[in-house]
C-alpha cells in the first residue's frame, strides 16, 4: 500500500512510464497526449520551483491558472513537494476584477497560503490580494518555471508526508464557499478511490474517463482528475469553456477515445439533449460508454430520458445512465447506483411527500412525483436519516442525511468553528434532505439555503449582499432563492427586490442594473428579476427574510397569473 | 428603424434567454462582456442564428471578441449570407 500521493504516482510512473496518463483537448489545437513519465517529470519541475522558493511541505499553495495543461502539473508539483494545493476558479471576462480581488484576499486571510502559482496576466490582481502583511511569501508565474524535464526521482519532500497529512483543499464557489476549504488527507482520498472504484467496477485495462468538468469542483477534481491519475486509467480532459460552447465535443471524445466513464451534473443532460446538432454527431459511436453518472445536482429521471432519446441512435445504452450523491466533505461519492441497470425509481404521493415528509405509493387520480434513487452507499460510508432532534428515522421518512466514513474531510481548513458545527455525535450533517428505501438512498432537497445551478453551489445570502451595494435597494429588501426549471434540468436563480422607485421605466433599468451586477460579481446569472414596491417581501416576526415563505408567495403569484 | 435581423435577435434574447419578453435590447448593448448573456446561453444564440438565418457561427467564435452587440452579430450574419 502507498502511504501518500507521491508514492502512488511514482509507482505508476515505474509500472507504466510510456502509457498515457492524460489526453488534453483544446478547441483549435491538436490533442496532447502525456505519458505517466512525462506527467511526473513536468510536475516535478513545479515541485522544484516551490522548493527553490522556500515553500515548506504542509504549506498551502493556491493555484489560479486558466485552462491549460500547466494547471495539472502545478497541482501535482505541489503534491510531490508535499505542499497542499488549492485550485481556484480564475477570473473570466464576465467577472468584475474588484470582486475577484476581494474574494481572493478574504480566502488568503482564512487559508493563509504561502505561495500562489498563476500566470503573468494575473499579476496585478494577485499582487494586490497578497499585499499588506498577508501569509503569501512567494508568487510563482508559469512563465518563470524552469522546464528541466529531468529524469524522475523519488526524493522529493512529498514522499515524506504521512497518510493522515492534508493533501489538498477544495473550495466551493462564492464569497461564502471560498472561506470554507474542505481539507482532505491522503488516506481519505485513497479510501474514497478504493470504495468508489469497487462500486463502479473500475478496470485499469479497459476504462477510459472522459471529463470536461472544472478542477476546482469536487466532481471534476476527484472523479475527473485524481481518480484516473492515481488509478492508472487514461483521462481525456477538455475545458469547461470549450464544452459549454460546443457540448458535442464530449461525444466526439467518447467516440474517438472509446470512453467508458463520465460524470455530469443533471443540467448537462438537458443541455446536451437540447443543444447538439445531429450534423456534429455523424460519425459518433457511444457504445463504449458504460456509465454516465449524474451527480452534484438533484437527479431527474426526465433529464435521463431526454438524454437517452437524443443519443440512443448513436449507440448510447439506457443502462449506462447512472446516479450518485456526492460531496466534497466525503471526498466525493456517498452513494452510487448499481451499474448495468437503470437506477431505481419510485412513483410517490405528492401530498404525503410535501406535507408529511413521508413516502407513500402514488394513487390513481392523485398528484404524484417520480423519485429517482441516487443508489446505495459506498462500502466505506454509512448514511443515516435523522429528524431535527437527531433521532434516527425509519425507511420512507424524509429527514436530514448524516454520514460517517473513512473518507471524511479532516477539517474545514483553519475553521474549527465551522468544523465543529457540522458534526453531531460523530456524524457529519450534510444539510441535505432525503430518505432511505431498503438499501437505496433518495435525495429530496436541502435544509441549508443553498442553490445549485448548473452544478455550482450558490449561497443566496452572497447574492443578496451584492444587491445592497446598488442605489435604490435597501438592506433587507431583497430575497434570492432557487426554483427548479424543468426545461433546463437545474435551478433558476430568482431575485425579488423592493424599491421606492415608481415608474415602470425605472424598474426596468433597476432590473438591468441588478442583472449585470450579479453576473459580474458572482458565479451565476439571474434567470428572473422581479422588482416590486415596498411591502411585498415577507419577514418573520424577528425581522428576518424567510426565503421559503417568499418562494411560496412567488409560486402562488405565478400560478394565479 | 430597427432592421428585421436586429429585431429577431432582440426578441429571441429577451424571450428565451432573459425571460423578459417586454425587454428591448439596444443594438449597441454589450451582450457578452457585460454578462447579460451567460455562457450557458451562448450556444442558444448560435443555434438560433443557424435556424433563422442559415448562417453558421463556429463554437470558437462564441466570445466577445467576435461579437458583443447585436450590430456586430448582424454584420457577421450579413457577410455570411452573401
Amino acid at each position: 500500500m502507498n502511504k501518500n500521493f507521491p508514492e502512488r504516482l511514482w509507482q505508476l510512473c515505474q509500472e507504466m512510464p510510456h502509457e498515457n496518463a492524460v489526453h488534453f483537448l483544446e478547441a483549435g489545437s491538436d490533442d496532447l497526449a502525456i505519458t505517466y513519465q512525462e506527467f511526473y517529470q513536468k510536475s516535478a519541475d513545479f515541485a522544484e520551483a516551490l522548493n527553490q522558493a522556500g515553500i515548506q511541505p504542509g504549506e498551502v499553495v493556491v493555484l489560479i491558472i486558466d485552462y491549460r495543461v500547466d494547471l495539472l502539473f502545478a497541482f501535482w508539483g505541489a503534491v510531490i513537494h508535499g505542499a497542499i494545493p488549492a485550485i481556484l476558479p480564475f477570473l473570466t471576462e464576465k467577472l468584475n476584477p474588484e470582486r475577484y480581488l476581494s474574494d481572493l484576499a478574504s480566502l488568503i486571510s482564512v487559508t493563509r497560503p504561502s505561495a500562489i502559482i498563476t500566470y503573468r496576466d494575473f499579476q496585478p490582481i494577485v499582487t494586490k490580494a497578497a499585499e499588506g502583511g498577508s501569509s503569501v511569501r512567494s508568487i510563482l508565474y508559469l512563465e518563470q518555471i524552469k522546464r528541466e524535464d529531468k529524469d524522475p526521482v523519488n526524493s522529493h519532500q512529498g514522499f515524506n508526508r504521512s497518510k493522515n497529512d492534508i493533501v489538498l483543499l477544495q473550495h466551493s464557489s462564492g464569497t461564502t464557499g471560498l472561506q470554507k476549504g474542505v481539507a482532505l488527507s491522503h488516506q481519505s482520498v485513497f479510501n474514497q478511490i478504493e470504495a468508489l472504484s469497487e462500486s463502479i467496477q473500475l478496470e485499469r485495462s479497459s476504462d477510459v474517463i472522459i471529463s470536461w468538468l472544472p478542477l476546482y469542483h469536487d466532481m471534476g477534481l476527484i472523479a475527473g482528475f485524481i481518480l484516473p491519475i492515481l488509478s492508472g486509467i487514461p483521462l481525456v480532459l477538455m475545458s469547461p469553456f470549450d464544452w459549454v460552447r460546443a457540448p458535442y465535443r464530449l461525444f466526439q471524445a467518447v467516440s474517438h477515445y472509446k470512453g467508458t466513464l463520465s460524470w455530469l451534473p443533471n443540467f448537462a443532460y438537458n443541455f446536451c439533449a437540447r443543444k447538439i446538432r445531429d450534423r456534429h454527431l455523424s460519425e459518433v459511436d457511444l457504445r463504449s460508454w458504460r456509465a454516465v453518472i449524474n451527480c452534484s445536482e438533484p437527479v431527474r429521471r426526465e433529464s435521463h430520458l431526454a438524454f437517452y432519446e437524443k443519443f440512443a441512435p448513436y449507440g448510447l445504452r439506457q443502462d449506462a445512465l447512472q446516479t450518485s450523491y456526492a460531496m466534497a466533505e466525503n471526498t466525493f461519492g456517498v452513494t452510487q447506483s448499481g451499474l448495468g441497470k437503470e437506477p431505481a425509481t419510485q412513483h410517490v404521493d405528492q401530498y404525503a411527500f410535501l406535507e408529511q415528509g413521508m413516502i407513500k405509493a402514488a394513487e390513481d387520480n392523485k398528484p404524484s412525483l417520480i423519485m429517482m434513487s441516487s443508489g446505495k452507499t459506498l462500502s466505506n460510508t454509512r448514511v443515516r436519516i435523522q429528524d431535527p432532534d437527531g433521532k434516527i428515522l425509519p425507511d420512507d421518512r424524509i429527514g436530514e442525511i448524516a454520514l460517517q466514513s473513512n473518507c471524511m474531510l479532516s477539517e474545514y481548513f483553519n475553521r474549527p468553528d465551522t468544523t465543529a458545527d457540522s458534526l453531531q455525535d460523530g456524524w457529519f450533517l450534510t444539510g441535505d434532505y432525503g430518505y432511505r428505501s431498503g438499501e437505496e438512498i433518495y435525495v429530496t432537497g436541502r435544509k441549508k439555503d443553498l442553490i445549485i445551478v448548473g452544478g455550482k453551489n450558490i449561497y443566496p445570502g452572497d447574492i443578496e449582499e451584492l444587491l445592497y451595494e446598488l442605489p435604490g435597494i435597501h438592506p433587507g429588501r431583497a430575497v434570492v432563492f432557487g426554483l427548479f426549471n424543468e426545461k433546463l434540468g437545474t435551478e433558476d436563480v430568482i431575485l425579488i427586490a423592493e424599491t421606492d422607485l415608481e415608474k415602470p421605466q425605472d424598474h426596468q433599468e433597476l432590473a438591468d442594473l441588478i442583472r449585470v451586477h450579479v453576473t459580474q460579481n458572482s458565479p451565476v446569472s439571474l434567470r428572473h428579476v422581479k422588482i416590486t414596491s415596498p411591502g411585498w417581501i415577507i419577514k418573520t416576526s424577528s425581522g428576518k427574510t424567510s426565503r421559503s415563505a417568499n418562494k411560496a408567495k412567488y409560486l402562488a403569484e405565478l400560478n394565479t397569473a | 428603424m430597427r432592421t428585421d435581423i436586429i429585431s429577431a435577435l432582440s426578441i429571441f434574447i429577451a424571450d428565451e434567454i432573459l425571460s423578459q419578453p417586454e425587454r428591448i435590447i439596444d443594438e449597441n448593448d454589450k451582450l457578452i462582456s457585460s454578462g447579460l448573456i451567460d455562457s450557458l446561453s451562448l450556444v442558444d444564440i448560435a443555434l438560433f442564428v443557424e435556424e433563422e438565418f442559415q448562417v453558421i457561427i463556429d463554437d470558437t467564435e462564441l466570445n466577445a471578441d467576435t461579437f458583443d452587440t447585436l450590430t456586430e452579430l448582424k454584420a457577421i450574419i450579413l457577410s455570411r449570407q452573401s
